[in-house]
């Protein structure tokens, strides 16, 4: 139990260190980042006090828009994923009752992929409403929502799969 | 009673949830308000701290593009000695007026941004520096933006690429002003908008800062007019600007401070009341 927790903790600080450091200034075709950080909430252990949760995610949210001046909109689109995440992890996996003691890397790839994909595209669109923060700008919302997705979820992927091969 | 208290048990996530959201909620809100400062910024130790490290470590990257652009202004400042000098044998200057306005600080960018909405810049000065909120802050080619939140090393900067911001030019010919706003488009043009109808504009037109509010300084260069358009109205141009600086490739600027600042304000207020 221990260990869970104080790799959550690193898991934590690291995310939000290359988030800030490098991730918000990679500015690809002009203005599009990833964000990785919500791997953090990807991965968070599925067995878990929700209070925790929310709580933690909110934190973790508000780090970031601490360092990127953002107001709080991290910190709203991190609260609201952790929020429906449950309702995710329903619709991808399936009853969860099995899922509970198996590990993520263990899923099949599909339901895994589709999880990302879920979170991802709420976590952006929660993300870039709050950031232009107009419905004029709809559009706009929509294409960022689109193109940091695709290259966040495929980021995360990429270090799902690197990680679980070295921690073997 | 006990249903009120089952009812905050059974929906405790929820309520949480509602709770959180609001307070980013108004956050977000409070950092589209460009007049009050924000609760979480990139002003403080931590974050200051970190940026400072990465900044020291980045800054090696282009030191070569930094030392011409140095060298440039070295040569445009020599240029303005040497042509005062030459002045001066001549005419009197009222240096007691002149020098004593405005105060000049310098200070290094440690954070930059340019493809959010609404950005904002990180300085290496702050309260230390006898800096406050709502200086000018601009770089050897143009303006860059309006200082915020300080704390004792740290300051952050509105950049003019921001939707909450809105900064008096006009054009260098004619004096005609409006104000530039940003449409997030793009970081290389900003729009000034409600330029009268009347005012004659060509494209490749400078414009400068209009020195209407207490902020900036007469006469700073914003960048050229690209192109422009009526408003729906018909009464007001908007014009697409190019900026002289590229915002996205920023590090040394210096801060205006109007020592009259206070002064003009006051009566301003007065004015209000």
């Amino acid at each position: 139990m221990n260990n869970i927790i104080g790799q959550n903790i690193i898991r934590f600080i690291i995310l939000v260190l290359v988030q800030v450091s490098i991730l918000n200034h990679i500015n690809f075709l002009g203005d599009i980042n990833p964000y990785l950080y919500v791997l953090f909430i990807v991965l968070f252990p599925l067995r878990n006090n929700r209070l925790a949760f929310i709580s933690i995610a909110f934190f973790l949210g508000i780090s970031v828009d601490m360092f990127s001046d953002t107001g709080g909109i991290h910190a709203g689109a991190s609260v609201f994923i952790a929020y429906i995440r449950p309702l995710i992890t329903k619709f991808s996996f399936g009853t969860l009752n099995e899922f509970h003691s198996v590990k993520f890397n263990n899923i099949d790839f599909i339901k895994r992929i589709t999880y990302i994909i879920i979170i991802v595209f709420f976590h952006h669109l929660m993300l870039f409403s709050l950031e232009y923060f107009s419905l004029t700008h709809i559009i706009t919302i929509l294409k960022h929502t689109l193109l940091s997705g695709l290259f966040t979820a495929i980021l995360i992927l990429l270090t799902t799969i690197i990680f679980s091969n070295k921690s073997k | 009673m006990q249903q009120i208290v089952n009812f905050f048990l059974r929906n405790k996530a929820t309520l949480l949830f509602l709770l959180l959201f609001g307070l980013s909620l108004m956050f977000t809100i409070q950092s589209h308000s460009f007049q009050r400062s924000q609760f979480i910024h990139s002003a403080n130790f931590l974050s200051g701290g970190v940026y400072n490290t990465t900044n020291n470590i980045s800054k090696y990257f282009d030191l070569i593009e930094e030392n011409n652009k140095l060298q440039e202004e070295n040569s445009k400042l020599r240029a303005l000695v040497f042509n005062s000098a030459s002045i001066s044998d001549h005419s009197f200057i009222d240096s007691t007026y002149y020098t004593k306005n405005y105060k000049v600080t310098p200070a290094i960018i440690i954070n930059n941004s340019y493809e959010k909405a609404n950005n904002t810049l990180l300085i290496n000065k702050g309260i230390q520096d006898s800096l406050e909120s709502d200086l000018a802050v601009i770089s050897s080619k143009g303006i860059v933006g309006i200082t915020r939140n300080l704390n004792s090393k740290y300051a952050t900067v509105i950049s003019i690429l921001n939707t909450t911001i809105s900064i008096s030019a006009k054009l260098k010919q004619t004096n005609h002003f409006g104000s530039i706003n940003w449409n997030t488009k793009n970081p290389n043009y900003v729009q000034l908008t409600q330029m009268p109808k009347i005012a004659p504009l060509k494209k490749g037109d400078t414009i400068v800062t209009s020195g209407k509010s207490s902020i900036f300084p007469k006469n700073i260069p914003v960048g050229i007019i690209e192109g422009f358009k009526l408003d729906n109205a018909e009464n007001f141009y908007i014009i697409n600007i190019k900026l002289f600086n590229d915002m996205t490739s920023l590090d040394h600027v210096y801060i205006i401070k109007n020592q009259n600042k206070k002064l003009i304000n006051e009566l301003i207020d007065l004015e209000n009341e």
